[in-house]
């Protein structure tokens, strides 16, 4: 029997550029890969990435596999499914990773029931097992109020990381690499969606993932009106408005604005969480924030136990004051 | 429209973080005292999503739950919200298992059943948040599957699916049968009406061993896992937040401003 080498990034790529969660992904790899003193590579599927495989090496991978077919130009379960199977089937990786997005939530776990193996989701530090070799896959449980250790003993060993868990290596645009193309080999008949329409939630400024400033507000906001105060506070702070979920839920904010565990997650150098209790739902999202700060008139609330600076009070008083002074402050 | 909703108890993920205890030398969660386990909120909303659609076109929902300690008064929510059947997979056999286990369990009783157009699964369970066992029901029965739906609507044999995604959502189409998982995007589950609860209380759940959906004990729980847990544990939380007070509100808001600054975080 064969034996499974190396550690496979699959890379997700838009308008021809890696996502940052693949650069992170290929990062992370990588050290796993020199752990293992094995090879990284790295997997693109599309309609047409070819262009994205030179980008991929100039981020650490060693060899970069090319799947063009126009019927993934969509991502579709069926779709990629059958094509990622077909490159892992002939490459045959030990370790598989993803990025926990919507494709990766959506493509991991059916690729490892198919495969046969297992999958761990969401994994925030992955590590190889010194003695065993195997791959220990660190992620949060029970909505981030703990973290379990998994490890198990099929190949491919396949995870998915969470977004801003890791750091991408510099670009280095000399290093070389081999770039492979694959057939998809996809039959019409076995993808058995079509997406019809895609359907963007506008959000003006700048992207919640983006931002170096979040300020996110919670069930204590009470109105969409309350939010247009957070994002007076945003615009000044040159960053976005997130959210928990009640005020998606109440449709205050639009749902693309959630940040936690189901949602978005940031990690900007500010982050400011106002009337929120901060349940570990949420702090999923945010907790890799350099500077944590709390605005919430309940003294108890589970927020001033991750915050490094806090205010206990009104938000309604206690933010227009805020946004004035910083307004002042940075006008100076 | 045949429809089928998977259920799993859970300890109330809505209880305070301070209740959360761990027992690392079992490597288990304690369930906190005096909490009453819930059904997972992303399994309510799909239980939503199915009534839904029978709402609109009729039709027959079967719940499955599975697990030991199975409380009635928790499990029978579906039914009290207006599911038609419960089918209980409870035995020792079927408990602490993985993504893997868990699925193939579901998967089975689902062939047992074996008219169905849906089949419907929270995005996520609110213990283990993987996030696994829709797909890994889908790819073991075969079926095409949408995951993470905030709105279903079924006609000419396929279903209409609403995907949520990082800026927005896609809709899908997909043949029937199909499985579905459901995200909280769908809006809030309906209350039980006083009705729902009494005919709930009325109706007594079918118990399903090992035996009745074909398996071996050894295929499922904990002697079916793949994964195995190393270690888990409590991130340490730091907990040094400093206060800024004041004599107003206004009066700490500024001080707060000024203070970022001097730390150089303004």
């Amino acid at each position: 029997m064969a034996e499974y080498k190396g550690v496979m990034v699959y890379c997700e790529a838009a308008e021809g550029r890696l996502l940052p969660i693949a650069t992170e992904l290929l990062g992370c790899g990588k050290k796993l890969a020199g752990d293992l003193g094995e090879e990284l590579c790295a997997v693109l599927l599309g309609a047409n990435v070819s262009s994205v495989a030179q980008e991929a090496i100039t981020f650490g991978a060693d060899k970069a596999y090319v799947v063009n077919d126009p019927q993934l130009g969509d991502y579709q379960t069926d779709s990629y499914v059958a094509a990622l199977e077909k490159v892992v089937k002939e490459v045959m990786p030990q370790i598989v990773l993803m990025g926990q997005t919507s494709v990766g939530r959506d493509l991991a776990p059916r690729l490892a029931f198919r495969l046969d193996p297992a999958a761990s989701m969401d994994c925030i530090d992955l590590a190889i097992d010194p003695e065993s070799k195997r791959l220990l896959q660190t992620r949060p449980v029970y909505g981030g109020n703990a973290q379990a250790t998994f490890t198990y003993d099929s190949d491919p060993q396949i995870a998915t990381v969470r977004a801003k868990a890791m750091s991408p290596l510099e670009a280095d645009p000399s290093r070389q690499g081999e770039v492979i193309t694959i057939d998809a080999g996809l039959d019409p008949q076995a993808i058995r969606t079509r997406v019809l329409e895609k359907v963007p939630e506008e959000v003006a400024g700048i992207k919640l993932e983006d931002a170096n400033a979040v300020i996110c507000g919670g069930r204590g906001i009470g109105t969409a009106e309350g939010f247009k105060e957070l994002e007076e506070l945003a615009r000044i702070l040159k960053g976005a408005v997130g959210a928990t979920r009640p005020p998606c839920d109440n449709g205050w904010v639009p749902d693309s604005a959630q940040v936690g565990l189901t949602g978005k997650i940031v990690a900007p150098d500010l982050y400011i969480g106002i009337a929120l209790s901060g349940s570990s739902q949420h702090m999923s999202g945010c907790s890799g924030s350099k500077n944590i700060i709390a605005i919430n008139k309940d003294p108890e609330a589970n927020i001033f136990k991750e915050a490094r600076y806090g205010v206990v009070g009104d938000w309604k008083k206690v933010v227009p004051a805020f946004r004035d002074k910083v307004k002042e402050l940075l006008t100076e | 429209m045949n429809m089928i909703v998977c259920v799993k108890q859970v300890i109330d993920p809505e209880a305070p973080p301070a209740s959360f205890k761990i027992d690392s030398a079992s490597n288990k969660v304690v369930p906190p005292p005096g909490v009453s386990p819930v059904i997972s909120p992303f399994d309510e909303q799909s239980v939503e999503a199915a009534l839904r659609i029978r709402d609109a076109q009729g039709g027959k929902i079967t719940v499955i739950s599975m697990g030991v300690n199975l409380l009635r008064d928790v499990v029978k929510k579906p039914l009290a919200m207006g599911a038609d059947e419960l089918i209980l997979l409870e035995d020792d056999a079927f408990t602490e298992g993985d993504s893997w286990s868990t699925a193939y369990a579901l998967a089975m009783a689902i062939k047992k059943i074996g008219d169905y157009d849906l089949i419907f699964c929270g995005r996520q369970a609110a213990d283990w948040d993987a996030g696994q066992v829709g797909s890994g029901i889908a790819e073991i029965l075969g079926l095409p599957s949408v995951t993470v739906a905030k709105k279903v609507e079924t006609a000419d044999g396929k279903a209409k699916v609403e995907r949520v995604t990082a800026d927005g959502y896609e809709v899908v189409e997909v043949s029937l049968p199909a499985l579905i998982t459901v995200s909280n995007e769908l809006g809030e589950p309906r209350y039980p009406t006083m009705k729902g609860i009494m005919a709930a209380k009325k109706k007594e759940p079918a118990i399903w061993k090992p035996a009745d959906i074909g398996v071996e004990p050894a295929q499922v729980g904990t002697a079916g896992r793949r994964t195995r847990i190393v270690k888990l544990f409590q991130p340490v939380r730091e907990g040094k937040c400093e206060i800024i007070s004041g004599e107003t509100p206004e009066e700490a808001a500024v001080g707060l401003a000024t203070k970022l600054r001097e730390a150089k975080i303004l």
